[in-house]
């Protein structure tokens, strides 16, 4: 493999890895701080999307649907956090896996009513679209380049407001001892449900950035949702920089396996067998990841003790 | 007799009785109908070994579902096209007979579930609900991107696998088979639950630090646990597999592991005869609601919503109370 293709192979993995950080990043909070796991977070990602698209449709703005994806999908992260998850804190994991499962049917069934089973259609702006020159004379899209800077960006407001502001000190708080910080007067439901809607906004914006890439559809964040399990169970449940961590990494196994797992098995096979030998492997690349991670260190690469 | 006991009775009577109604009335699609929800709760018995007995939350039950599925289509499809499965070392060829496959699928799940199981029970909680998530989808994913068998077209059989001395594609011969099945499953749940494996199991979900402290080790209990409901869980997918008589890889998808998860909640966690009523709950919700609109999940999910924060023990505990044996 050249060099070229090899840097923008990465670069892609980087992109990915960075959109489930976006996602992870919400499910690994919401599990630190209220402990709940939550199946519906793919459900929020769909409806940041969704909210994207028909936004774009309407004002022909992407800046507009971006906002409005953030919004929306915080808008019913709220809604369900105080309607139904807001029962679930002190039940234990069946329970929550089950209502949250629910809520996936819920919302699959109910984008489905609204919009129909049609994909929808997000495009990039113009302003976005095409390719950048990058050094080594590799010509890189510009969308996915801003989709790694944002992220970024992204991730270090995150970082930010966890480890320096007066909000992200009682998040962190809450993570240690919930009682306590509540006894401190502190409206512990009012930081609930601040730190659900942080993470639905976050996996709405996740979703309007990649369905300008793929297609707007029912079901879209159900593989995502899966993927950021993994990442944070390779990352350590809880930990937002194990998130940082373990989503860089599933994005670059995932990418570069597709790309260097055929390539290796060409080395000793023939040509078709090695194609689909080395993509039905790398399509388990990441699992096998998560168990050698598992194998080593059970709680994660970040996780407590 | 407790009302339990009075309900499995009235369960298993009326799933004996009325295909045999629609057999007479010649309403073969209800047969069909009724041979899905049977199926299926065997799915919800073998996972209600591990999730009621054990407390062990999978979320990965599909991976034995699909698995026992695969090994209908593969055995049949090398039948049917009459090539051998593979040569070397030593040659296996592929098979009609249901018997033989129902082997290989309980065998080959008992060891996916083994395996599975021993990376998984390392950890406990949430990240075990996650990883048995994830090892089912890389089954998914796996079969979806493997071209030899269908990929993601999946894979048809011509004819329904044989068993002796019965004719399988009729649909009441073939409910009979399935029903037998679930009452030998019944059988040995029942057996297992009131062994004393069966009841350190129980006492390990409860308070693993005691067991541990009379010298029993809980990752053995639940490794074994694990297996057992994989393996039970893997014959019901072959037996999916064929009354469809086409697998793909839908039967590994996650719905599915939610799917198998609600058998067992509508019916009764930990309750030997639970995921029987769920699945026959389930289907019934399915065929009327279904009835009423093309979006019935939303009506399902608001009904399993409502089972979970407020009929906590599902059908069972609502019509049976609490449960009387131990506790």
């Amino acid at each position: 493999m050249t060099l070229p293709l090899f840097i923008e192979q990465t670069l892609n993995g980087v992109q990915f890895g960075v959109m489930l950080f976006l996602m992870a990043a919400g499910l690994t909070l919401i599990f630190g701080v209220m402990g709940l796991i939550n199946l519906a977070h793919g459900a929020l990602y769909m409806v940041g999307a969704f909210a994207a698209a028909a936004t774009a449709a309407a004002t022909g703005s992407f800046i507009l649907a971006l906002a409005a994806s953030v919004v929306f999908a915080a808008f019913a992260g709220v809604l369900v956090e105080t309607l139904i998850i807001r029962r679930l804190y002190g039940r234990d994991h069946l329970d929550q896996v089950l209502a949250t499962f629910a809520l996936v049917l819920i919302f699959a069934e109910g984008t489905r009513w609204v919009f129909g089973s049609f994909p929808l259609f997000l495009d990039k702006p113009d302003w976005l679209s095409g390719t950048v020159m990058l050094p080594f004379g590799i010509e890189y899209s510009l969308y996915r380049l801003a989709i790694i800077l944002v992220g970024l960006v992204v991730a270090a407001g995150l970082f930010w407001l966890i480890g320096r502001t007066r909000v992200g000190m009682q998040i962190r708080a809450g993570e240690n001892d919930r009682e306590m910080i509540a006894a401190l007067g502190v409206n512990i439901s009012r930081l609930y449900t601040l730190v659900f809607a942080l993470g639905a906004g976050l996996a709405g914006f996740a979703g309007a950035l990649i369905g300008a890439i793929q297609s707007v559809q029912v079901g879209m964040g159900d593989s995502v949702l899966i993927l950021a399990f993994v990442v944070i169970v390779i990352g350590g449940i809880g930990s937002i920089k194990g998130a940082f961590v373990g989503a860089l990494l599933v994005g670059l196994t995932d990418t570069l396996g597709r790309q260097l797992l055929p390539m290796f098995f060409a080395l000793f096979m023939e040509p078709a067998a090695a194609t689909s030998t080395g993509a039905s492997l790398a399509s388990m690349a990441i699992y096998l990841l998560m168990a050698a991670v598992l194998i080593l260190r059970p709680k994660g690469l970040f996780g407590g003790a | 007799m407790p009302r339990e006991t009075l309900l499995n009775v009235l369960l298993m009577t009326a799933l004996l009785a009325f295909p045999l109604w629609a057999h007479l009335a010649d309403e073969p699609f209800l047969i069909t109908l009724t041979t899905r929800a049977v199926i299926f709760a065997i799915a919800g018995i073998g996972l209600n070994v591990a999730l009621g007995f054990g407390g062990l939350v999978s979320l990965g039950h599909a991976a034995f579902f699909g698995l026992g599925g695969y090994v209908m289509g593969i055995l049949a499809y090398h039948a049917q096209t009459y090539t051998p499965l593979m040569e070397v070392p030593f040659l296996i060829e592929g098979t009609k007979s249901m018997p033989v496959i129902w082997l290989v699928a309980i065998v080959l799940s008992a060891l996916a579930a083994l395996a599975i199981g021993a990376l998984s029970l390392r950890t406990s909680g949430v990240y075990f609900i996650m990883i048995t998530l994830a090892f089912a989808q890389m089954f998914y994913f796996f079969t979806l991107s493997w071209p030899t068998y269908g990929g993601e077209d999946g894979l048809s059989i011509y004819v329904r696998n044989s068993f002796p001395g019965l004719n399988t594609m009729d649909p009441i011969q073939f409910y009979g088979l399935c029903y037998g099945l679930l009452m030998l499953v019944l059988a040995f749940v029942w057996a297992l639950s009131r062994a004393p494996f069966g009841l350190m199991l129980g006492a390990a979900r409860q308070n693993e630090a005691r067991v541990a402290a009379v010298g029993q080790m809980p990752y053995a209990l639940y490794l074994t646990a694990f297996t057992i409901s994989g393996a039970i869980t893997g014959l019901a997918g072959a037996l999916f597999a064929d009354l469809n008589r086409f697998v793909s890889p839908t039967m590994f998808s996650w719905h599915t592991s939610g799917e198998i998860m609600i058998f067992v909640i509508l019916g009764g966690v930990g309750r030997v005869f639970g995921p029987v009523a769920g699945a026959v709950l389930f289907l019934l919700l399915e065929h009327i609601l279904g009835g009423l609109s093309p979006y019935w999940h939303i009506y399902l999910g608001a009904v399993l919503l409502g089972v979970v924060l407020f009929a906590r023990g599902g059908l069972y505990g609502l019509l049976a109370g609490r449960e009387v044996a131990h506790d």
